[in-house]
């Protein structure tokens, strides 16, 4: 028993350490990494640290577009999955099992693969530079129309579907009035896993965007790959960009939790 | 009397409008995702091998036919067997002590426990932090002069190991990134499964006199057996595909020779995807890439069906 505990709190210790010690060395001056043994205390150079990150990258336009972005994929994802996840959960059509069976198997699907040929989609498009590369391929996935199909078939009764149905409401009509108001929770949970992922994308913007117009994650990786290894640059921008997420994350973590644990039990 | 046909008609085309709206919305509804799929995630991976029989870059316009040579030429290259042997290296450095992990954590959760909401809160820290900021993170802890992991090392002996430059020490460093970021997600969907199995069987073992581990072996394990094989199948297709950790661990430890790109000055941790990053978007070399993409998507095939495989003989039964 007590063995759970201590090993747990471990587990917790270097879950939340290296977060931590990336704090104390965004607050440092680079000469304090040199010290043996390392500061373990926050020291007084935050905010001077963030300000040249401000001088070094366009972080503020990093930020504005990094909240274009995960705010738009979010909220189209919530109304596409809820939109699906209706469809998939209570409405008859046919061929639906199969269709909700490829769209559980698309998740397999290594699409990473693709990139080179979705960059020359882009290029065609002209969306390369610009936050439509980001966002146009993102406005729903299977993830999401999954999570709501599931959800919507636990928690929205047929009863109050066919009610509205007799009260001469068209399906559409009863998407708004019926099943909006019941999907709100989970779209939330939903919605906040989306804008955490859109934020943390890295690999797709660093190939379509320009370092220029960048999100955050690629300025992030601007200021960490200089020819000098400036760690107190990299972690006090790492700080600004990622870490108020990670915040939010530990205040709203509950609700976050119980919706990854109930979209993940697949088997 | 004049209104009645015109009531009839009405209704009548309400009726269609009725039949209508019954049998399209619901494919309506479920055609954004079939269509943005099949646009921005089918149609590329049937087009990579499209453009992987032509001698395809950025700078010609023409994109001369060649079969096979891509192919054949890759066959050859070394840098993409160095990129396989990574991929596969670090592949099972990070996932194999990943997964037993988070299975052992799960199983430590899945008890009546005092905190639980923050225990499993910690756990799920690291997936929530970028890998921009998990790689910057890790680079400085890794670093070899003022690195805190040489500095809690040294205490046992140990020289100040410049981590990025070997091969073992630099796949290590990145998997051990790789773990620190998903083994607390997967334990959590371990416990989502665990939550299912029902209480009495290991209320019956534990008056039987089963161990905690002898319980794991005997219950969880064999009882949970899709959620894992599952999860082995989804980290498997991950791990094939690990681009951004290499990347940005080559930027931020200098990318001294050969740019980041390279994955370390003699490509000592350049996964495969890496290598078509290398090809695609700094060589712009479109056909070469893609066709390093069709082999690479042999490989996540080969390996997550050998994981299948193995997987499915996880057993113990309830005997």
């Amino acid at each position: 028993m007590r063995l759970r505990y201590l090993t747990l709190t471990a587990v917790a210790f270097f879950s939340a350490f290296p977060l931590y010690y990336s704090v104390v060395v965004a607050s440092r001056h680079n000469s304090a990494l040199a010290e043996v043994p390392p500061p373990l205390l926050p020291g007084g150079n935050f905010f001077a640290n963030v300000s040249r990150v401000f001088d070094t990258v366009p972080f503020g336009l990093a930020l504005l577009n990094s909240l274009i972005v995960a705010g738009s994929i979010s909220l189209a994802v919530m109304f596409f999955s809820t939109l699906a996840g209706f469809a998939f959960a209570k409405l008859r059509f046919r061929g639906k099992n199969i269709m909700l069976l490829i769209t559980v198997a698309t998740m397999m699907v290594p699409t990473q693969l693709g990139i080179i040929p979705l960059y020359l989609l882009m290029v065609k498009l002209e969306w390369t530079g610009t936050n439509y590369a980001l966002i146009v391929p993102a406005l729903v996935n299977a993830f999401g129309v999954f999570f709501m199909t599931q959800y919507l078939t636990r928690a929205l009764p047929t009863e109050l579907l066919e009610a509205g149905r007799v009260d001469g409401c068209t399906t559409w009509g009863l998407f708004w009035h019926v099943v909006v108001p019941v999907a709100r929770p989970a779209a939330a949970v939903l919605g906040m896993l989306t804008f955490m992922s859109a934020w943390n994308d890295y690999f797709w913007p660093l190939v379509v965007l320009n370092p220029d117009n960048p999100t955050v994650q690629v300025a992030l990786s601007t200021l960490a790959s200089g020819y000098v290894n400036d760690y107190v640059l990299g972690l006090a921008g790492t700080a600004v960009g990622t870490l108020p997420l990670v915040l939010v994350f530990a205040l709203l973590g509950k609700q976050i939790i119980g919706g990854i644990m109930q979209g993940a039990v697949k088997g | 009397m004049t209104s009645l046909p015109l009531a009839v008609s009405r209704r009548r085309r309400r009726g269609v409008r009725h039949t209508l709206d019954m049998r399209v919305s619901p494919y309506a509804y479920v055609a954004p995702f079939f269509l943005l799929f099949c646009a921005f995630g089918l149609f590329p991976l049937i087009y990579t091998a499209w453009v992987s029989l032509h001698e395809w870059t950025l700078l010609s316009d023409e994109h001369a036919f060649v079969g096979l040579d891509n192919f054949s030429t890759l066959l050859a290259d070394g840098y993409f067997w160095n990129a396989t042997f990574n991929t596969l290296s670090i592949g099972v450095l990070s996932t194999v002590p990943q997964l037993l992990l988070a299975i052992w954590l799960g199983h430590l959760l899945n008890r009546r426990l005092r905190l639980q909401t923050l225990f499993r809160i910690s756990l799920l820290l690291p997936n929530v932090t970028s890998v921009v900021a998990v790689v910057v993170i890790f680079s400085q802890l890794f670093g070899r002069d003022f690195g805190m992991i040489n500095w809690v090392l040294s205490w046992f002996g140990a020289g100040s190991i410049d981590w990025a430059a070997g091969t073992a020490t630099s796949h290590i460093a990145l998997s051990t990134m790789i773990m620190w970021r998903w083994t607390g997600y997967n334990a959590l969907i371990f416990l989502a499964a665990m939550q299912a199995v029902p209480r009495e069987l290991y209320e019956a073992a534990t008056i039987d006199g089963a161990s905690n581990f002898t319980q794991l072996r005997k219950i969880t394990i064999p009882m949970i057996r899709p959620t894992i094989i599952f999860v082995v199948i989804v980290s498997t297709i991950g791990a094939m595909q690990i681009i951004a950790e290499p990347l940005l661990f080559g930027a931020s430890t200098g990318g001294a020779g050969g740019g980041a790109a390279s994955g370390g000055p003699d490509r000592q941790f350049q996964t495969l995807a890496l290598f078509v990053y290398e090809q695609g978007f700094t060589k712009f070399d479109f056909g070469y890439a893609s066709a390093a993409s069709w082999l690479m998507f042999l490989v996540v095939v080969v390996v997550a069906g050998i994981n299948y495989l193995l997987s499915r003989r996880v057993k113990g039964g309830l005997t």
